[in-house]
């Protein structure tokens, strides 16, 4: 990127320094247009622009905190402003997702912060005729070395607008840093506790109208007859609308995936809901009215040879010379993302544009789905992103979007759609169920020399087209980089297809090939006669990330030393490239076969910390998180519908079920890495692997439900 | 429709609505307090809930109609500074994730203390059967013991 075209004053707004700056492009260089800001206002304010959703994770602060950091700014007078409208004229697509918020924003903030502080010492200098090489700044304030000359950023601002850009403004020394690393309490905190937090099924706006869509049970089911006038004929439903649907799967595109319905519109939520059961719509279920029994599908499809994912020396060979030989099956089944807050969206669509109120983590693509259902280019369309109750993934797709647009459009007046938890729950986009056949063997000196992990699943990446080269490199993920130094290894892919809609699940593939390899990597161990942390010690020597992690992780939990009878410890490691996170779960299992884990002790290296609080938090969510998935998470798919509907029947963890968890960093100036995940994929392992220890029995299908 | 007449927040409030209208939507979409989220609708996750005399209750299974005269509070009318004692201990424990459960999550806490004033980790679990799909437990937890050694109201 040119210097030059990094940052710029771009204008006073009243009394204030406004700069603009570039975020790095995919593309390369564009023309300048600014896309975020640092703005500094003559009270001192300083609000930021970032194009980042905020979902619990923590980034918004952390992402202040980058540029505060450089700038020296009064932290108490930091604010984040809210996410850019028009995705369009950004220089990058307008997504949250992978845990990426921080590490691709690292280097651009801290320039940005330092570039604003470099021109507000300048302005002071020039203002006390004094160098700037003698002024010093802190808390927003610029001092100068020797005199009591002190000017705030307030002060400065307007004056600072006129100072050439740097080029070139030094960083800190990471040792220099007092906001960076430090426990710092997050911005938004107040507003969480006091119900004044607008989440998107908050917005309300004078004539807005809600909505409630009742959609084809069955995956690609059509609505064939239905009664509007019965609903039309109760109080306050205003419209009755069908919506036709529209294909999950993309070709070069992303796919919407919208279902077949009808949406009764309301003056209120309950008023739809009433109306809505009033329908007596009678469905065409279509071909898939007969789906089940997918994880018998998998199975059946496991004797197809899979497109190879990963090919070190010969395997087979290997295999067949092996003086032990170990094969296991794994299974997994699909999950739901199951956000607090069920899905939603606000629309407005006029002749002359379009408003869209959402809790998205895909700003881009809200855009292009709103444009398209309002039929209106997309400049035209403006996405204001409200917080998120929750993404984990979900939010990344924008079939909510195209609901309130058609709605809007419709009806013509603003409408907020809101899915009931049923509704939600039974029209995700799942976490791909997988079916794993793995093989291994060991040496005479009970050395593993052969490793081999066939898959069998449906492909995610289909909704965008086509698999490159024939593999979707989110089911390999934690499989193909599966971290041992083992010298034949083969792992394949079988792609599945299944009319069943399929999304990014927090930790995606990890969350489910961290169990496989983690909890096959432990049958090795026990074949072998070793402990399963020394034998996976051994085997990371090449792995100086993943050695550190796990001996923290089993230091802390006291690996090795006497637990209450009954008790078991389990290990497990994954990475998030390139965060790297290992569990030791401590679990104990009742006589009816209920598993209680008692303590998880996690350790994590992510390089540099920014909010250690923030870190704690997620690595600490990442474990509930998993924990859920373990020990209930589970979709069922029978008669070409979704079983589950709440958190009746869609169990979560709670409170009474929370065990321990202690966090511990490794101190690491290694690359960063996101903190949003990686807590999740050890997790299921770790506790699957302490169950094993506490009862000698294996779990090889998630989720665990009762031990017995 | 039948009115109702409720008193929420100290305010009278009276409301035309179906007789069987949950609580929850008569606030949120009627009254205009969204503090008070929806989760579930079967009373299982806690999002919706509020003080009813007192007492939490899930308010997404709460008809209008069964509401007769006892006083509603909900995270809106908790504190007029955002001041409760459960309020500044989730601050200082930064509890929040996402924040979407956390006014049933204060709500529910407010609730325990103040029919026990220092609750122990298993009253705790039995009172604070919200869901977190953030996974914020575990600082629920602390935060309800701090604001047990804060006292007060």
């Amino acid at each position: 990127m040119q210097r030059r075209a990094f940052l710029h004053v771009t204008g006073t707004v009243g009394a204030g320094l406004v700069i603009g700056f570039r975020l790095p492009d995919r593309h390369g260089v564009l023309p300048f247009a600014p896309n975020a800001w640092l703005r500094i206002d003559a009270d001192g304010t300083t609000t930021l622009t970032i194009d980042k959703s905020e979902m619990g994770e923590g980034n918004h602060t952390a992402l202040a905190m980058l540029i505060a950091e450089e700038l020296d700014a009064d932290w108490t007078k930091v604010k984040i402003g809210p996410v850019p409208e028009n995705p369009a004229g950004w220089s990058r697509r307008m997504s949250t997702g992978g845990s990426t918020s921080v590490r691709t924003s690292w280097d651009i903030l801290r320039k940005a912060g330092a570039t604003a502080r470099a021109m507000l010492v300048a302005a002071a200098a020039q203002t006390w005729g004094a160098e700037p090489s003698a002024c010093s700044t802190e808390n927003g304030v610029v001092s100068h070395t020797g005199t009591s000359h002190r000017l705030t950023y307030g002060e400065l601002a307007t004056k600072a607008a006129s100072i050439p850009v740097p080029e070139n403004p030094p960083l800190k020394d990471p040792k220099d840093f007092r906001l960076l690393g430090k426990r710092t309490h997050r911005l938004d905190t107040p507003s969480k506790v006091n119900g004044t937090a607008q989440f998107g099924i908050d917005v309300r706006m004078p004539g807005m109208l809600i909505a409630s869509v009742e959609r084809s049970p069955v995956f690609g089911g059509k609505v064939k007859t239905f009664d509007a006038a019965r609903a039309k004929a109760l109080p306050g439903v205003r419209h009755v609308v069908q919506l036709e649907a529209t294909p999950w799967l993309g070709t070069g595109a992303w796919g919407v995936g919208t279902a077949s319905g009808v949406a009764v519109v309301a003056d209120t939520y309950w008023q739809a809901v009433e109306g809505r059961r009033a329908l007596q719509i009678t469905w065409d279920e279509g071909p898939n009215a007969t789906l089940g029994d997918i994880p018998g599908r998998l199975a059946s499809l496991a004797s197809q040879a899979g497109v190879s994912a990963r090919k070190d020396g010969d395997a087979a060979a290997a295999l067949a010379g092996a003086a032990k030989k170990i094969d296991a099956v794994y299974a997994v089944p699909f999950l739901h993302h199951a956000t607090m807050e069920p899905m939603n969206c606000t629309a407005h669509v006029r002749a002359d544009g379009c408003d869209v109120w959402a809790p998205t983590q895909n700003q881009t693509r809200a855009q292009e789905v709103a444009a398209e259902a309002a039929g209106l280019p997309k400049e035209k369309v403006r996405i204001h992103t409200t917080l998120l109750g929750g993404g984990f993934g979900r939010r990344l797709e924008s079939d909510f979007v195209a609901e309130a647009v058609r709605l809007s459009r419709a009806v013509q007046a603003p409408v907020k759609v809101i899915w009931s938890r049923e509704d939600d729950t039974k029209h995700g986009f799942y976490r791909p169920a997988t079916y794993n056949r793995l093989a291994a063997g060991l040496d005479a000196q009970n050395k593993p020399v052969a490793w081999t992990h066939h898959i069998v699943a449906p492909p995610i990446l289909l909704k965008f087209g086509p698999l490159e080269n024939g593999i979707d490199r989110t089911l390999i993920d934690g499989a193909a980089d599966m971290p041992y130094g083992i010298p034949n290894v083969f792992v394949d892919q079988v792609a599945a297809d299944l009319p069943i809609p399929l999304g990014f699940w927090r930790s995606v593939g990890a969350s489910q090939n961290a169990f496989v390899v983690e909890c096959f990597m432990d049958e090795l161990a026990a074949a072998a006669g070793r402990d399963p942390y020394e034998f996976r010690r051994e085997l990371l020597q090449a792995k100086p990330r993943h050695l550190r992690t796990l001996e923290l992780a089993a230091t802390k939990a006291g690996w090795g030393t006497p637990l209450p009878v009954g008790h078991g410890r389990g290990i497990a490691i994954a990475e998030w490239e390139p965060t790297t996170c290992a569990e030791v779960a401590e679990v104990s299992v009742a006589p009816d076969g209920t598993v209680r884990v008692h303590r998880v002790v996690c350790a994590v290296d992510c390089g540099p910390v920014v909010n250690p609080d923030t870190l704690e938090a997620q690595m600490q969510g990442g474990v509930v998180f998993g924990l859920s998935a373990a020990l209930y998470g589970e979709i069922t798919i029978d008669n070409g519908r979704v079983k589950q509907g709440n958190f009746n029947d869609y169990p979560v963890l709670r409170i009474p079920e929370m065990p321990v968890v202690e966090v511990h960093i490794v101190p690491s100036t290694d690359a960063l890495g996101g903190i949003g995940e990686p807590s999740v994929p050890p997790t299921a392992p770790a506790v699957c692997n302490a169950i094993f220890a506490a009862t000698g029995k294996r779990i090889r299908s998630l989720p665990i439900g009762r031990v017995t | 429709m039948p009115a109702y007449s409720i008193l929420v927040n100290g305010r009278r409030r009276t409301v035309e609505v179906a007789a069987n209208t949950p609580l929850l939507w008569v606030l949120r979409d009627n009254l205009g307090l969204t503090g008070t989220k929806f989760g579930c609708g079967i009373a299982q996750c806690g999002a919706c809930t509020v003080h009813l005399g007192g007492d939490a209750v899930r308010s997404c299974v709460l008809p209008v109609s069964a509401v007769g005269t006892r006083p509603i509070t909900t995270i809106e009318g908790l504190s007029p500074t955002s001041s409760h004692r459960v309020q500044k201990a989730w601050i200082a424990e930064d509890v929040p994730q996402c924040g979407y459960c956390q006014s049933g999550q204060v709500m529910a806490a407010a609730a325990l203390l103040q029919r026990t004033s220092d609750p122990t980790d298993a009253q705790i679990d039995a009172a604070m059967t919200n869901i977190c799909r953030c996974g914020t437990y575990q600082r629920i937890r602390a935060a309800v013991h701090r604001a047990a050694k804060e006292g007060g109201a």
